[in-house]
């Protein structure tokens, strides 16, 4: 039955974790992510075919795998590199393969008279992303961005496959060792809510915010 | 140096500010312009009119390269601007020759086609700065001055969505002008604009019209703008050249049946 002693006790050993693995892990994840994603979403439009077809079959292929997977051939193939640092690398290029995914929409969005304008007042191609259509497409992608990162939030309790005491894991510990699991998984779900929700809110905000 | 040997002189001795030879343009299996001949000299307003689909505008995009050439030759100033000919064979031009040649080139959409994410004035400096090399305050100072011209000043720092769509096109209209163009294209200015606001953009480009040599190939249904500003007028229908004549003499006596009705549909 429900203790609040333990409950308590549990507060502080999760809240650790959680600050120290699981908000981590996120953070640079989903920055890798942000990053990797746009680069791909570029490189889809601009490279030519013979390199932009691999690309997209390397990226359908990590975002049609399980994430699992990913992060056990990796910390496995490269062993020299810590749990956190691959949960990242993984987090992060997995996360990207959606995201570009969402960039490419937001770029697609972008009508084509701003692609003409641009080239009739001969902008070179990069002054062309980077001043015309970027700040509108991301824009348009920034709700969907914060999806996908509330999403690998949600995911970071993968990282116990390559033996990362995250949140959920400590959770699991901790209600193993007082024999009971309800306080601190209760916990864990609490704490998850407790960052998801406000950062949805913000993303909401951040939209509004970014519309001209 | 002009590379096209072939090209005839114009009246003055000059090369023609715009040549076509022998264009053709196909979309898919549509043939949109065949075997199109004409020059342009420098200076000179031309208007092209033309039922829709008859390939006025194709001509616009085709000069401004929004559309690749399916056979032929464009030269501006006698120089290539996306084929050359080479030992008799014909070349397309990498992307760093086109740009050359674009450059002297400016076109305003029936659209507008603003940038929505800067200012009016950010809009107007954007390529002066980024293409031409010109210093943010001569850019800024020169924008201004273009904006006076159109008489938006007090909007400098409107975004584009704060303003009407009469206005939107005469910020287009100087953001083109910014760019020191040899020729404007003014693709249709007019006809996404409410009837009240077309007034204002035509007055404006009555004015440039009036005070600069910049040549101009303007596609439009407004028959007095045509009538005010131009030397020629070009009828297209079905990717071909109909006639042409200057203005008074081709709307009062149009030597073709078709011209005759299409005269009739659009006054």
């Amino acid at each position: 039955m429900w203790d609040n002693e333990l409950f308590l006790q549990t507060l502080p050993v999760l809240v650790k974790a959680f600050v120290q693995i699981t908000l981590v892990v996120t953070v640079a994840g989903a920055a890798l992510a942000a990053a990797l994603g746009l680069v791909w979403a570029i490189a889809l439009r601009e490279l030519p075919a013979l390199l932009g077809r691999p690309l997209g079959f390397v990226l359908d292929f990590i975002r049609m795998t399980p994430l699992p997977v990913h992060l056990l051939v990796v910390y496995h193939g490269f062993t020299q590199l810590s749990g956190m640092t691959v949960g990242i690398i993984v987090f992060g290029v997995h996360y990207s393969t959606y995201m570009s995914e969402s960039y490419r929409a937001g770029i697609d969005s972008i009508r084509k008279g701003q692609w003409e304008a641009a080239k009739a007042l001969s902008l070179p191609a990069s002054r062309t992303w980077r001043a015309v259509i970027l700040p509108q497409a991301v824009r348009n992608t920034l709700p969907s961005l914060g999806n996908w990162a509330i999403a690998m939030f949600k995911d970071t309790p993968f990282l116990i496959f390559i033996s990362v005491p995250e949140m959920v894991t400590a959770a699991r510990e901790f209600g193993g060792r007082h024999f009971s699991y309800i306080e601190a998984m209760t916990v864990a779900g609490l704490l998850f809510l407790v960052a998801s929700y406000p950062t949805a809110v913000l993303m909401r905000k951040l939209e509004k915010k970014l519309a001209y | 140096m002009p590379t096209d040997q072939t090209t005839p002189p114009t009246a003055d001795g000059g090369t023609p500010r715009i040549r076509f030879e022998d264009v053709r343009k196909k979309f898919g299996r549509t043939t949109v312009l065949q075997d199109l001949n004409f020059s342009v000299d420098r200076g000179e307003r031309v208007t092209l009119i033309g039922p829709s689909g008859s390939g006025k505008t194709t001509i616009l995009r085709l000069l401004m390269t929004l559309e690749s050439l399916t056979g032929g030759y464009i030269w501006v100033d006698g120089d290539p601007l996306t084929h050359d000919r080479r030992n008799g064979k014909r070349v397309e031009l990498r992307n760093k020759e086109v740009a050359k040649v674009r450059k002297r080139i400016g076109m305003v959409f029936q659209q507008f086609n603003l940038f929505p994410n800067m200012t009016v004035v950010q809009n107007i400096v954007e390529a002066p700065v980024h293409v031409l090399g010109q210093s943010q305050e001569e850019a800024n100072e020169n924008a201004l001055s273009l904006l006076d011209r159109v008489g938006l000043r007090h909007r400098a720092d409107a975004h584009p969505t704060e303003l009407s769509g009469g206005q939107q096109q005469r910020v287009a209209i100087a953001r083109a002008l910014a760019m020191d163009p040899e020729i404007l294209l003014l693709d249709e200015v007019t006809s996404a604009l409410d009837p009240e606001l077309v007034g204002d953009v035509l007055r404006v480009l009555e004015d440039v019209a009036a005070s600069t040599d910049i040549t101009m190939l303007i596609v439009t249904h407004e028959m007095q703008f045509a009538k005010d500003v131009s030397q020629r007028v070009m009828m297209f229908d079905g990717g071909k050249i109909l006639e042409e004549a200057p203005p008074e003499q081709l709307f009062s006596d149009p030597q073709h049946e078709r011209t005759q009705k299409f005269l009739e549909a659009v006054v």
